[in-house]
C-alpha cells in the first residue's frame, strides 16, 4: 500500500511557466512535507551508484495538508442538456446499437441514462443491462423505482439493437440480434405496465455508457460502467411497435436527440445529428475509430468511410485526467538550471513519492552544447503498466520469475489509477491512449530501472564527468521541432526511446542533415508511432498492428490513429525503420542475463579512431554494469536492407546471450527452430557510427543496458570511455 | 509435449548453480514447459521492501483476482527461483527433487 502520491499537470516546464501539483493522501496522513529535488540518479540498489538529489530552495517547500482525493476511472458520453421531450405524456423511445465486451462481470452496466444527481432518489431512467446481461429498463420519480427486464442475456462481442418504447402507462423493451445465427430468435420483447407517471427529467443530463452519480464543480462521478462498443444513441417520439424495428437508421427521423459517433472521430466531441443541437463530449478517453455494426472490411482507415465507424469503445478503466485538487503550484524561477527535478512528498506514515518533471532552458537563454532527451512519450506508453503480472507468457519471456513491488502491487489493487499501452482492458481489448495526468508509478526514481529510472544513469554519467547539459523531452520536440534541437550540437537520448510522432522524426532527419548530431544510448529506439491531439495535451496514442514485439493486436479496421488519422504501428511499417535515422533497429530481447560487446574489424577504421581511444584492441566493451552488461534487454542492429547507410561503421558486435533472447516477431517472417542467441547470429546489439549530412553523425549503442554500465568501477571503465570519447568529438564543431 | 524426464537430476543441478543465462538445450525445454504454466496459479513474487523480502503467490483466475501468498518467503530472488523450480519439477513429474 502506497501511503502518498501524487502529479504534475504536465511533464515538462520552462521558466517562468506554472506547474500545478497534486497530492493525495492514500494512507490517511493529515499533513505531508515537499520539497523541490534536482534529480541526478535514482538507482538505489546495492549495485549501483545510489540516489543523489541536490536540493532546491524552492518556494513551495514547505508542509501542506494530506487529504485523499477522488478518483473517478470509467468513460462515458455526457450530454449536459441531454433529455428534450416537452411532454411526457406522449412517451418517448430510446434506441441503441451495442456490441458489450464483458459480460463476465456480472455487474450493472448503463447503456443510456438520464438522472438528477441532486434531488433524493435521484428520479430519471436508465437503459442498461444487469449482472445476468438481461436488457433493463429503470425508472424512478425519487420515491418509487421501477424495472423492467426482457428475460434474455444480450451475446457478448455481438452486435444487438435494444429499444425502449415508453408510452403513457407502459414500457416496451425490445432486443433485436443483428447477426442471428441459424435456429437463433433475432428479436424479443415485453410490454409491461408502469405504475407511477413518467417523472420529469426535462433538461437532466444523459449519460451514455455509464449512470452519473455525483457532481462535484467540474467533476462528474459515475456508477454502472458499460464496457462495449455503442452506437447511434438516440432519443425520439415514442413508437408502438418496436420489435418490427430491423435497423436503427429507421428511427433517425425526428428525433429528440440522436449522437452520430462517426462524426468529429477525431475529437471527444459527440455530435448530435438530430438538428437540436444537443451536443455533448466524452470523459476519460473511450476509444474511438472503431469499427461498427455495419464495417464488414470495406476499408481498413477510418477517414475513408466515417459511416462505417459509428461506434465508440467504452471501458470501465478508461482514465484521462484524475483531475486533483491543485496542492500547491510554482512558478518556475528564471535562474532554475534545465535538469530532472521531482517534488519529493513525504508524510508521517511513512509514505514517500516522487512527482517528477522536466525543466528546458528558456527558449531565449544561452543552451548547453549537449541536450539529453527525456522520453516523455515513451513513459506515458508505459505509465502504469500491469502487462508483466497479467500476461501468463511474461515468465518465460523475462526468463525469471515475476516480481510485484509495493507500486505493482498497489496498481494491481488500483484499476483506477490506469492502464498503460502495454495492457489489455478488463474486457480484453488493448489500450490505446495513455495519459501523464495521473501518478504514475513506474516513471520514478527508486523504482525498476527501466526507461525513466535507467535514463538517470546518463542524467547520473553527464553530472559526474561535468558536462553542461540541457533537458529536452519527447513532448517539446514534438510541438517545437527542429527548431528545438538546432541550439544544440549534440543531443543525448535514454536508455529506451521507443515511441515518437512523425513531427519528431522529422525533426531529427532536419537536425541530422543539417549538422546534428545524435547519439542514441539505447535499445529498441524509434520503434512505434505516436499520435498527439492539441486539445489533449499530456495525451498519446499508439495503434499496434500487424507486426512488432507487443502484448495485443488491435482488430482489423482499427489500426489508425483516431487523432490524426494515420496508420499505427511500427515506424518499420510507416517507411521510416530506425535503421534509416539511427542506423541500428529492434532485432531481439531478453531479460534474464546482459552481456557484452566485442570490436569488430571496422572499428579499426580511422573514422572511428577517436572512439575507441584508450580502449584496447581485445577488450570486451560493457562485461560488466548495474546490470550485469552493457548489451541487453532489448538489441537493435544494423540492417542496410532497412535502411543503414552503406557507409555506417559497425563498431562492435553483442555476443553470448541466453536461450531466452529471441528474434522479434518482425524479423521472422515464418516460425522455425533456432530463433534464440544459441542459435541465430542476428540475436545480437550493434555498436553503430555513421555520418550524415552536412558534418552531422549518429553513434548509437544498439542497447537498453548500455546506461547501467556507465558507472562501473566509479565511471571509469570503457563503456564511459567510448561514450565520453563520442561526446567529446561530437560537442567539438570542427568538421568529423 | 515436451515431458520432464524425473531421472535428469543433472539439468536440475544445471539449474541450480546457474538460474539465469546460457543453459542447455534440455534445460531449456524443462524451463519452458514450468515457465509457461496456466495463468491461474502460477506463482509470482510479492516483494514487500525496496530490496525484499519475497513472498511466493499464486495468481487468482483472471487478471482482475487476487494473489494467493503460498507462505514461502526468501530473502533474494535466486533462492525463491529454486524452490519454485522444485514445486513445479513436483508438479509435473510427480516426484519429489530430491537434490537437497
Amino acid at each position: 500500500m502506497l501511503k502518498i502520491v501524487g502529479y504534475t499537470d504536465r511533464p515538462s516546464v520552462r521558466p517562468g511557466e506554472g506547474l500545478a501539483f497534486k497530492v493525495s493522501c492514500e494512507g490517511g496522513a493529515a499533513e505531508y512535507d515537499a520539497e523541490i529535488l534536482r534529480l541526478i540518479c535514482g538507482d538505489d540498489s546495492p549495485q549501483g551508484p545510489g540516489f543523489k538529489s541536490d536540493p532546491v530552495a524552492a518556494s513551495v517547500n514547505g508542509r501542506y495538508p494530506g487529504r485523499k482525493q477522488r478518483i473517478n476511472c470509467g468513460s462515458f458520453g455526457y450530454v449536459e442538456r441531454g433529455f428534450v421531450t416537452h411532454d411526457h405524456t406522449g412517451g418517448f423511445t430510446l434506441a441503441v446499437v451495442i456490441q458489450p465486451t464483458w459480460l463476465t462481470k456480472k455487474a450493472d452496466q448503463a447503456l443510456l441514462a438520464c438522472r438528477a444527481v441532486d434531488e433524493p432518489g435521484r428520479p430519471g431512467w436508465s437503459l442498461l443491462l444487469d449482472a445476468a446481461a438481461r436488457p433493463v429498463f429503470e425508472l424512478s420519480n425519487g420515491h418509487h423505482d421501477y424495472a423492467i427486464h426482457l428475460d434474455l442475456a444480450v451475446p457478448e462481442k455481438r452486435w444487438s439493437l435494444i429499444i425502449v418504447a415508453v408510452a403513457g402507462s407502459s414500457v416496451t423493451i425490445s432486443h433485436r440480434l443483428l447477426t442471428p445465427l441459424p435456429k437463433e430468435g433475432a428479436v424479443a420483447s415485453m410490454t409491461a405496465p408502469f405504475p407511477f407517471a413518467i417523472p420529469r427529467t426535462r433538461g437532466l443530463p444523459v449519460t451514455i455508457a455509464a449512470e452519473l452519480a455525483s457532481v462535484e464543480g467540474e467533476r462528474l462521478f459515475t456508477t454502472r460502467h458499460y464496457d462495449g462498443k455503442i452506437e447511434s444513441p438516440l432519443i425520439r417520439p415514442w413508437i408502438d411497435d418496436p420489435e418490427s424495428v430491423g435497423t436503427i437508421d429507421s428511427l433517425f427521423a425526428g428525433c429528440y436527440a440522436r449522437w452520430d459517433f462517426s462524426q468529429s472521430i477525431g475529437s471527444q466531441d459527440i455530435v448530435d445529428a438530430s438538428g437540436h443541437g444537443r451536443h455533448g463530449r466524452l470523459v476519460n478517453l473511450p476509444t474511438r475509430a472503431v469499427t461498427g455494426h455495419n464495417w464488414k472490411g470495406q476499408t481498413l482507415r477510418w477517414s475513408d468511410r466515417p459511416d462505417l465507424y459509428g461506434a465508440i469503445h467504452f471501458h470501465c478503466d478508461d482514465l484521462h485526467d484524475m483531475q486533483w485538487e491543485t496542492d500547491f503550484s510554482w512558478t518556475i524561477p528564471a535562474d532554475l538550471k534545465s535538469g530532472v527535478y521531482a517534488a519529493r512528498v513525504s508524510c508521517a506514515d511513512g509514505g514517500e513519492d516522487f512527482l517528477p518533471f522536466f525543466v528546458l532552458p528558456a527558449k531565449k537563454a544561452p543552451k548547453a552544447p549537449v541536450a539529453f532527451l527525456a522520453s516523455t512519450f515513451t513513459f506515458m506508453a508505459y505509465a502504469n503498466s500491469h502487462h508483466g503480472y497479467e500476461d501468463a507468457l511474461s515468465e518465460v519471456c523475462y526468463g525469471a520469475l515475476l516480481e510485484l513491488g509495493p507500486a505493482e502491487q498497489f496498481l494491481k489493487e488500483r484499476r483506477d489509477f490506469g492502464i498503460s499501452l502495454y495492457d489489455r482492458h478488463r474486457d480484453g481489448s488493448g489500450g490505446v491512449y495513455s495519459s501523464w495526468h495521473r501518478p504514475i508509478l513506474n516513471t520514478r526514481p527508486k523504482r525498476a530501472l527501466w526507461n525513466f529510472n535507467a535514463d538517470l544513469h546518463v542524467v547520473d554519467w553527464l553530472t559526474e564527468t561535468s558536462q553542461h547539459f540541457d533537458i529536452i523531452t519527447d513532448d517539446h520536440i514534438h510541438a517545437e521541432g527542429v527548431e528545438l534541437l538546432r541550439d544544440y550540437r549534440c543531443i543525448v537520448t535514454g536508455s529506451h526511446p521507443e515511441y515518437h510522432s512523425t513531427e519528431m522524426l522529422d525533426a531529427f532527419d532536419t537536425y541530422l542533415q543539417n549538422g546534428g548530431r545524435l547519439m542514441y544510448l539505447g535499445g529498441n529506439g524509434f520503434y512505434w508511432r505516436v499520435a498527439t491531439h492539441s486539445d489533449l495535451p499530456g495525451v498519446i496514442e499508439v495503434r499496434r498492428g500487424e507486426a512488432g514485439t507487443r502484448c495485443f493486436e488491435l482488430p482489423p479496421g482499427e489500426r489508425f490513429h483516431s487523432f490524426t488519422g494515420e496508420f499505427g504501428g511500427l515506424w518499420r511499417s510507416n517507411g521510416r525503420a530506425p535503421q534509416t535515422l539511427v542506423g541500428v533497429g529492434f532485432v531481439a530481447e531478453g531479460f534474464d542475463e546482459n552481456s557484452h560487446f566485442v570490436r569488430t574489424e571496422q572499428s579499426f577504421d580511422p573514422r572511428a579512431a577517436f572512439i575507441f581511444e584508450g580502449v584496447g584492441r581485445d577488450e570486451k566493451i560493457g562485461d560488466f554494469g548495474v546490470l550485469g552488461g552493457a548489451a541487453g534487454y532489448e538489441l537493435d542492429a544494423a540492417d542496410p536492407e532497412l535502411g543503414t547507410p552503406p557507409h555506417a561503421l559497425v563498431l562492435a558486435r553483442s555476443v553470448e546471450h541466453s536461450n531466452v533472447f529471441l528474434l522479434t516477431p518482425e524479423e521472422m517472417l515464418a516460425g522455425f527452430p533456432g530463433a534464440d542467441a544459441i542459435e541465430n547470429p542476428k540475436v545480437r546489439a550493434e555498436l553503430v557510427y555513421f555520418e550524415t549530412g552536412t558534418d552531422g553523425a549518429v553513434f548509437s549503442t544498439g542497447s537498453i543496458t548500455w546506461a547501467a554500465s556507465l558507472c562501473h568501477n566509479s565511471y571509469d571503465n570503457n563503456v564511459a570511455r567510448i561514450t565520453g570519447n563520442v561526446l567529446r568529438r561530437f560537442i567539438d564543431p570542427r568538421p568529423l | 509435449m515436451y515431458e520432464i524426464d524425473p531421472t535428469r537430476l543433472d539439468l536440475a543441478e544445471e539449474f541450480r548453480r546457474k538460474p539465469y543465462g546460457r543453459h542447455s538445450a534440455e534445460l531449456q525445454r524443462i524451463l519452458n514447459r514450468m515457465r509457461t504454466e496456466p495463468f491461474e496459479g502460477h506463482y509470482v513474487l510479492l516483494r514487500d521492501g525496496r530490496f525484499g523480502p519475497y513472498r511466493l503467490g499464486q495468481l487468482g483466475a483472471t487478471p482482475a483476482d487476487p494473489i494467493a501468498p503460498t507462505g514461502h518467503v526468501f530473502t533474494s530472488v535466486r533462492e525463491a527461483e529454486w524452490v519454485v523450480f522444485k514445486l513445479r519439477w513436483k508438479r509435473l513429474t510427480g516426484q519429489d527433487l530430491a537434490l537437497d
